[in-house]
């Protein structure tokens, strides 16, 4: 007993050291400038994370209005037509492998078959990394939550003379959504933080990006290069921007939760 | 005799198989099945658990077909047209056939309102004044309107068994079918909500051709005005229930209505 709460006391101790020093170190950069200001020239004092808040925002927006409906098309065709589908099988296979591939190696294959042929960084190209990495998350837990629908549901609906689509829509689907809505927002939270498939896609950016094929800043990345430069201002805003991507990743698992919660509370009403 | 009595005396066919086959893969589980099913009148299917009477009941609606690898072969005319003949859409024939399942089934995420109107709401019919007078009419004729009406917001699933098995029957009533098939309905439930659930099937039949399986053979005798019997994917005889519960054909009839198996 003694050592299973030992065992938890340090899986928790991380966490709270990570964000006591967060605190510590980047609460006090957080201004308004943070929040407006982009990269200033070396030297200069000041600057913020403008830039890099909006290009994750765009970039993680675009990977989500993409990756979200794709994915959840592949979960509902898995779970709802993948018993009589020959296709289910090579699909449910490339999506495990998909989950299962280094980011880094995503932010390769992307660099390969659009920065390359495009000769540039581009914010659509990180879209596109984040989107590849955030479609089997949303495929698989759908398709999971999806299959744990009783099959009587289903039949009540096309007993009806309903037609399949509309079953699926609003009796399978509805019933399994504040699941599938969970894993939808961890996803987001996921990609959110992700750096090294940016790395070679949309590579960063000192200012705003002009164009959804202009190299483009990111949060993750921006941390990154504030940090490992030599100078103080930079340090301080690195801690800053770490901090908030933090708590960004934080609320959304906490939005989960609450949201997720409520729903079991509506439902078990 | 005026053509009006000879419809009351022979009533006519609402539905009738023709030489009913149905597979899952390639084992059949219903071995070329013929029954008139006459209008306004209830229709016992009783047999031992395995026969196929869920089977074929489901082919009736074809519902069937939506378990992978099952399919039916022969003909189920409705009103005369066979519902499996190439080009019907079974999503049509299933607005003309209701049907209510041996476990209740209400749907989880909707009110007890939007249950009983999901048929026309997920159809797309929204409008309240519509809607309004068709959920009241369909609990009273559920016989549950007396016992939901002050709380029609409520989640379908917090009612009881029997009262969730009356909200599917009103569900599957709501949008009028002339045929309403049941799979064992009562056989989740206690005795009061069974004897609730056979009242308002006598009154139904007035308006409704029911097709009701049953494991219950006292129930088919009760409330059936013609019964059929199942045995491993036969239909070993059908006619009146008097007939067939004091005067059966078939040795077989007779063995399983007297208890002697099943
Ligand atoms: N989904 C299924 N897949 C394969 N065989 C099935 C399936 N459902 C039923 N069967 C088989 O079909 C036969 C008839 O079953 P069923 O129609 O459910 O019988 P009943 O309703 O009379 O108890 C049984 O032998 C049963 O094992
Ligand atoms: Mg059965």
């Amino acid at each position: 007993m003694i050592l299973l709460v030992t065992g938890c006391a340090l899986a928790v101790l991380p966490l709270l050291a990570i964000l006591m020093h967060l605190l510590r170190e980047g609460a006090s950069s957080i201004d308004l400038n943070f929040f407006t200001q982009v990269q200033k020239p070396v030297g200069e004092l000041g600057g913020g994370m403008a830039h890099a808040i909006l290009g994750t925002a765009a970039q993680v927006g675009l990977a989500a209005g993409l990756g979200v409906p794709l994915g959840l098309a592949c979960g509902i065709y898995l779970a709802e037509y993948g018993g009589r589908e020959r296709l289910a099988g090579p699909v449910r296979f490339a999506l495990e492998l998909l989950a299962s591939t280094p980011s880094i190696l995503v932010g390769v294959f992307v660099y390969g078959v659009i920065v390359v042929p495009m000769k540039k960084f581009s914010l659509f190209s990180g879209a596109l990394a984040l989107m590849v990495i955030l479609l089997p998350l949303v495929a698989r837990t759908s398709e999971e939550l999806l299959r744990l629908i009783p099959q009587h549901l289903r039949e009540a609906g096309l007993a009806l003379g309903l037609p399949r689509w509309k079953v699926i829509l609003s009796v399978v689907l509805r019933s399994a959504w504040p699941g599938v809505w969970a894993a939808i927002l961890l996803g987001i939270a996921r990609i959110a933080g992700e750096t090294a498939p940016l790395v070679l896609t949309s590579f960063g950016n000192p200012t705003f990006p002009r164009g959804l094929d202009q190299p483009s800043a990111s949060l993750p990345l921006q941390i990154y290069t504030y940090a490992i430069s030599p100078f103080d201002e930079w340090h301080r805003l690195a801690w800053a921007g770490a901090l908030v991507l933090v708590f960004t990743v934080l609320a959304l698992n906490a939005i989960t939760r609450l949201t997720g919660g409520s729903n079991e509370r509506r439902r078990a009403d | 005799m005026s053509a009006d009595e000879q419809t009351k005396l022979q009533p006519r066919i609402e539905l009738e198989t023709i030489g009913l086959q149905a597979y899952f893969g390639e084992t059949r589980a219903v071995h070329g099945v013929s029954l008139r099913m006459p209008r306004h009148r209830l229709t016992a299917l009783i047999g031992p658990s395995g026969c196929g009477k869920s089977t074929f009941i489901r082919c009736l609606n074809r519902l069937h077909e939506e378990i992978p690898g099952a399919r039916a072969e022969g003909q189920v005319l409705l009103e005369g047209e066979d519902i499996y003949r190439r080009g019907v859409d079974p999503v049509l024939i299933r607005r003309r056939i209701g049907m209510v399942f041996q476990r209740p089934n209400p749907f989880p995420t909707m009110s007890i309102y939007e249950n009983v109107a999901s048929g026309l709401l997920l159809a797309g019919v929204k409008d309240r004044r519509t809607l309004d007078p068709i959920v009241e009419r369909s609990l009273k004729q559920a016989a549950l309107w007396d016992e939901v009406k002050d709380q029609l917001k409520r989640t379908g699933t917090r009612l009881s068994g029997g009262q969730q098995q009356r909200l599917c029957i009103a569900r599957a009533l709501a949008v009028e079918p002339p045929v309403l098939l049941m799979d064992e309905p009562t056989s989740a439930l206690d005795p009061i909500s069974t004897a609730r659930i056979e009242e308002l099937l006598l009154e139904l039949k007035k308006a409704v051709t029911v097709v009701m399986v049953t494991h219950n053979m006292q129930q088919a005798a009760r409330i059936s005005d013609q019964t059929a019997f199942f045995l491993l994917g036969d239909m070993v005889e059908s006619g009146p229930t008097d007939a067939i519960f004091t005067n059966p054909k078939d040795q077989r009839t007779e063995q399983y209505i007297t208890g002697r198996f099943g």
